[in-house]
Formats: structure tokens, sequence, C-alpha cells
């Protein structure tokens, strides 16, 4: 571990020597935990269901849960959340409800977001989740517009947006922390740098010495974090957020991670990527080091282990299961959210539909 | 009331909403401090203050990013685009962000903002200073695309547009900032979008246009029924998206003729859609095939400019083709 990546504890679940464990109450760790374990047995039952046919895509997570969930876990309910596609997790935390999630996947008749997108594409206003797009680093310049409303509106409110290593590379990312330094934007730029962006290593995304480092030229800080330590995270993503509220600017967040699964359920890693790669990043595991922390801190036992994959496992089975009996929903849907009153040219697309379903075309 | 240019109006229907709104925002490329390069935003910062009239960096992609950012987050930004020849380094957020965001969340999330920007040829620009992109930006499903014609309608359209709960795109004739005058009402006033108005009426044949088009078509018009002795209806469409398809047909079922004018590249441009449109809906009313008088399809010429655009003497042409069919 570089003296300059933040990290307090280690692979085995132990605090760093110097390291201060932030004040997280016994219940809050738990939760932590809880979201973490969720957003790893949510995307391995999704991934199954995506492989038997039963939907049609899926974007995990595995190994990004550490970084995502304690990144989301410093930030307030009043600040908004800007995904890229892989937070789930984050969403979780807020108190997206896994059968909303699962009627998303679905794009069921109950789908909040009515069948627009593929999976993993959700969005919730009132849990200030902003939208998902799958275009990379779209949604990095967003943030500023999010948290200078906050800001000339007098609302201490922080945005905090998620991206890859491979965002940085898009101009998105330069415009956005271009702006933000300018105007001392209430925003926290969070790089999950999960090594790979599909087959295209670190090496390939920037000559720079690391992600973190960019943010000296756009005058904002930067810093780099073990991603696969929940506390760490939380703690730089905090201490971000509190310089946000005071009006101290921006921060880029580098948190060091990897992605343990593939980029998508479209995606085989094994065409470019050793296993014994994932075999070194796997040992440092961020829901792993986390339950050896808890047990080592008292927190946490075997025992309620076991009892908490069992809930979890019959929490995902009643989603799944509701979920997948809906139908889809209304096909006047396909025409309704493009604008906010529908124009004569879609009430006319969407009789010429209706009248061919209607017909005796075959 | 008071006579203005467009610039004038413009100015007036940001002061005028800014007063009464006080989430409205106007941001962009030198709009501040200076008041634009074309001064349509001239005094608002001394009024409202720079948070809510700023410069920003140089970058149209973080402009509309930010828009999008702050129409979710309470705010309705009006930000300029300092020439509609440079919106396309944010195309990709407006087409792939702002017009999908209230359909993509269900209707949860939208983007309630106006881009201000001037567009369209005639004021020795070049190929940069010169494009008519609206036809991209119609074909996004999702954005609103408004051209006014004159001061009036740039005040009336603007409010409207601001007050809208879509992403709207306000396209400017830039050749006519100062060289249309006319009155403007005080105050709040307001002309509803998605409503043409007819500006010359005429039983002969119909001619659709917007924007900057508006007075060399009138003009057109006007030779056209003292030489040729052909009397036309003229529409100003006023809002391209969502566009005012009972004004069109119910002139072209009277007159039997329709000749489109835009300065934009003929080739999928928006006079292709509404050739289709008027002959699939109304094809046993037409006299003559619907004629298109367009920016030819090469890049925006600088030299021949005025040979590029089209001039009274080519729509005329068309007029007489049509007639004689």
């Amino acid at each position: 571990m570089s003296d300059t990546i933040a990290g307090i504890i280690d692979e085995k679940g132990k605090v760093r020597s110097g390291a201060v464990v932030p004040e997280i109450g016994r219940d809050d760790l738990i939760r932590l935990y809880r979201a973490m374990l969720l957003n790893r047995r949510v995307d391995e039952r999704m991934l199954t269901l995506q492989r038997q046919g039963r939907i049609s895509f899926y974007v995990g997570a595995a190994g990004e849960e550490g970084a995502i969930i304690g990144s989301a876990f410093a930030m307030q309910d009043k600040d908004w959340l800007i995904p890229c596609y892989r937070e789930a997790g984050a969403a979780f935390l807020r108190g997206y409800s896994l059968t909303d999630f699962t009627n998303q996947l679905f794009g069921n008749s109950e789908d909040k977001i009515r069948g627009k997108q593929m999976p993993c594409h959700w969005a919730s206003r009132e849990l200030r989740l902003a939208s998902v797009s799958s275009p990379v680093g779209s949604q990095i310049p967003h943030a500023n517009g999010f948290g200078l409303a906050a800001k000339f509106t007098g609302r201490k409110e922080v945005a905090l947006v998620y991206f890859g290593d491979g965002a940085t590379s898009e101009g998105d990312f330069h415009v956005a922390c271009n702006i933000a330094g300018v105007y001392k934007a209430p925003v926290v730029f969070f790089c999950r740098n999960n090594q790979w962006a599909i087959s295209v290593p670190v090496e390939v995304q920037t000559a720079s010495e690391t992600f973190a480092i960019k943010a000296k030229a756009y005058g904002i800080e930067g810093v780099q974090v073990d991603g696969n330590d929940v506390l760490a995270v939380f703690q730089v993503t905090a201490e971000a957020a509190e310089r946000a509220r005071k009006g101290e600017g921006a921060t880029l967040i580098e948190a060091i991670t990897y992605r343990q699964g593939a980029h998508t359920s479209s995606d085989d890693p094994r065409a470019y990527r050793s296993e014994d790669e994932v075999a070194v990043w796997k040992k440092k595991d961020p829901i792993d080091r986390f339950r050896l922390f808890l047990v080592d801190q008292g927190h946490w036992s075997a025992g309620q282990d076991k009892k908490l994959e069992g809930e979890l496992n019959e929490e995902i089975q009643t989603a799944v299961r509701a979920a997948e009996k809906l139908g889809p929903p209304d096909i006047k849907t396909v025409f309704e959210d493009v604008f906010e009153e529908m124009p004569w040219h879609l009430r006319e697309q969407l009789d010429e539909l209706n009248e061919t379903l209607d017909s005796e075309v075959e | 009331m008071p006579v203005m240019n467009i610039i004038q109006a413009v100015n007036d229907a940001l002061r005028t909403e800014m007063r009464r709104d006080d989430t409205v925002v106007v941001f962009g490329e030198d709009v501040g401090k200076f008041g634009g390069v074309f001064r349509a935003t001239q005094g608002l910062q001394e009024e409202f203050g720079s948070e809510r009239v700023f410069d920003t960096p140089l970058a149209e992609a973080g402009i509309v990013g930010m828009a999008i950012g702050m129409s979710q987050n309470g705010l309705r930004p009006v930000p300029e685009i300092q020439f509609a020849d440079f919106i396309y380094p944010a195309i990709d957020q407006l087409v792939n962000e702002a017009s999908k965001m209230r359909y993509r969340s269900g209707g949860q999330l939208t983007c309630p903002f106006v881009i201000r920007t001037p567009y369209g040829g005639g004021i020795r620009g070049g190929h940069y200073h010169s494009q008519s992109p609206e036809a991209y930006l119609i074909h996004t499903p999702g954005i609103k695309v408004v051209v006014p014609s004159n001061p009036s309608d740039a005040k009336g359209l603007l409010i409207s547009s601001i007050r809208d709960e879509d992403p709207v795109i306000f396209m400017e004739p830039k050749r006519l900032y100062r060289a249309a005058r006319g009155e403007v009402a005080e105050g709040d006033y307001s002309v509803a979008l998605g409503e043409a108005a007819l500006v010359r009426e005429g039983g002969d044949i119909t001619i659709i246009a917007y924007g900057a088009m508006i007075p060399t078509v009138l003009d057109a018009a006007e030779k056209a029924a003292a030489v040729d002795g052909i009397d036309s209806d003229v529409l100003d469409l006023r809002t391209l998206m969502p566009y005012d398809i009972a004004a069109v047909l119910e002139s072209v079922e009277k007159t039997g003729r329709a000749v489109i004018v835009h300065e934009a590249p003929r080739t999928c441009g928006f006079g292709a859609e509404l050739a289709a449109t008027i002959s699939e809906k109304a094809l046993l009313s037409l006299n003559s095939p619907v004629l298109r008088v367009t920016g030819f399809d090469t890049p925006f010429p600088y030299t021949l400019e005025s040979e590029y655009l089209p001039n009274e003497r080519r729509i005329r042409k068309a007029m007489r083709d049509s007639m004689s069919f």
C-alpha cells in the first residue's frame, strides 16, 4: 500500500497501523455490510437470469461494492447521486427497493421507468438518483448543474457523480472538471478505477501517473483511495463532501479497485485478461475483508452471516418471482414521456400502431 | 407599444422572465459582463447579479451538460450557444441526454431549459457562422425547436419556451437581429408554441417558411403578386417541433400548391418532412408537386452566399413552376 493511497483496513480485515477508524455505529456498519452483500448476491442471481434468457442484459459490480457503497454512505439524502451504470449498490443503500430494481430489469408494467431502457438503467427522482445512460462520461458535466443549482438557491447540497477509468478519456470528463474548478462547484467526482474499460487496460487510457493527479490541472482536489476498503472510501468521500458543502470546491476521488466480473453480461473477460490477475484481486475482495473486520471488532458472527444470506436470498427470490409474473407496459407508453404533452404527430403514430395491431395484416 | 429589434426583444423577454421567476438563469460564452457577442444579454448581469447571469468556460458540452443538471434540480436555465454552428460539441448532451431524460426516467426527471442560439447565413460568416442545424434537432425526439422571424414573436415565443417543461432550442435569425424591427408588447407577453402564423393571405399558392426566410419570402410574394399575378398565402411556422400541421393543411387544401423555403441544405431538410406529410394528408388537394427552395447540399459558401441562400428570384421561379405545372 502506497502511503499516498488512503486506506484503513487491510486485506485481512485488520486496522492498518496508524489508521483511524471513522466513527460509525454498529447498526450503520451492518447496514453497509448488508448493502454490499445484497449487491453481490443480486448480481449473481441476475447474471444467472440473464444466462437463462429471462432478462436480456445485466451489469454487475462484483469487486467494486466497497467503492460504490462506501461513497454513497458518505453522502446525505438531499445530495444527488449521478450514476454511471454500475452503482445499483448505491441505490440500494439509498433505499431503492429490490422490487423496483427487479421490475426495471424485466421492463414490466410496474417498472418505474415504464420499460423505456435496458436493464440496470434505473432512476429515482424521490431518492435523488439521477437517470442512468449508456454513453460513457456524458453524466459527468451534469454534476456541475446539480451542484450549482443548489449553490445558487442557497441549498447546501453536494452532487456526487460516478464514472469509470475509461470515462476519464472522454472530453466530458475534462469539460466537467474544468468547469467545477472555475466555479468551486459543490461536486464530488468519483472515479472507480477498476483497471479495465471492457478489454482496454488503464495504461491504454492514460499515460498519467495516476487518475487523481489530473485534478491538479483543474484546480480541484485529487485523492487516491483503496477502493476495496469501504471505510477508507467512506472517509475520503465524507471529507470531499464536507469541503464541497463548505464552498471549498470539488474533489476528484480515484478509488482503486477491480472489476472481478465481466464488463456486462455481453462480455467475456477470459479473452483479454488472465485468471491469475483476477485471483490476485479476489484476495483483496471488499466484502470479505469488511466481514473479517466486523468479526474482528466483535460486531458480527458466522451465524449472523448465515442468517443474513438466507434473508437476502429470500428477498431476491420474492422480487424476481413477482417481477417475472407481470406483463409489459401498455403500448401507449412507447409514445408517452417524450414530451410533457403528446403532440399531434405522436398521437397519430400511436393510432397508426394500434390500427396495425388491430388489423388483419399478419 | 415600443418598437424593438430582435436583439432588444430577446433581451426584454429574458428580463421579463428573470423578474417574474428567480429560478431563471442565463449563462454561456461572453454573455455576462460583455452581454453577448450580439449583445442579447446586455445589462442582465447588472440587474440580476453574477449568480444568475454568468460567463462560462469555452465548452459547449459543459454548458449544455450544466443546463441538464440544473434543470433537474430546480432551475430554469437559458444558456446561449454563441453560434448554432458551435452546438455540435454539445450534440451528445442534447441527443443522448437532454432529449431522452423525461423518456428514460419514465417521466420522473425533466430538463426544462432553453438553448438560445443565433443561426443562419447572410452575414458573410462562411461555414462556421452561417449554418442552420434545425433538421438534426427536429430529428431528435424530445426536443422542441422554435424559430422566430420578428421581434414580437421573438419575445412571445422565448417567454413560452422558458415556461415550457421540455428542452427547447430557440434558433434566432441572426441576419434579422437588427434588421427586423416592430412593435413589441411590454411586460408579460407570450406566443403559444406549436402555432403557425399566416402572415400573408392569397389564394393561389402556399409558401411555407420560418425564421430569417420570412422577409425574403414576403418580398418575393409581393413581387410575384405585382409582376407575375400570383397571390400567395405565406405561412410562418414559428415552431418546427411540434409544427402546426392544421395550419399547413388548411392553407394547402385551399390553394392546392405549396413551396417550402428554408436555408438549410435540401436533402433530409425540414422541407422534406413537410413535403412528405403534405403528400400523405392532402394529395388529392394538390394541383402540382410540392417544391422546395433551400440551401444547396453543399457546405455553406463564403463569397457566393447570396446565391446559396434562397432569394427572391429563386422563390419566384419556384412559384411560377408550381403555377404552370
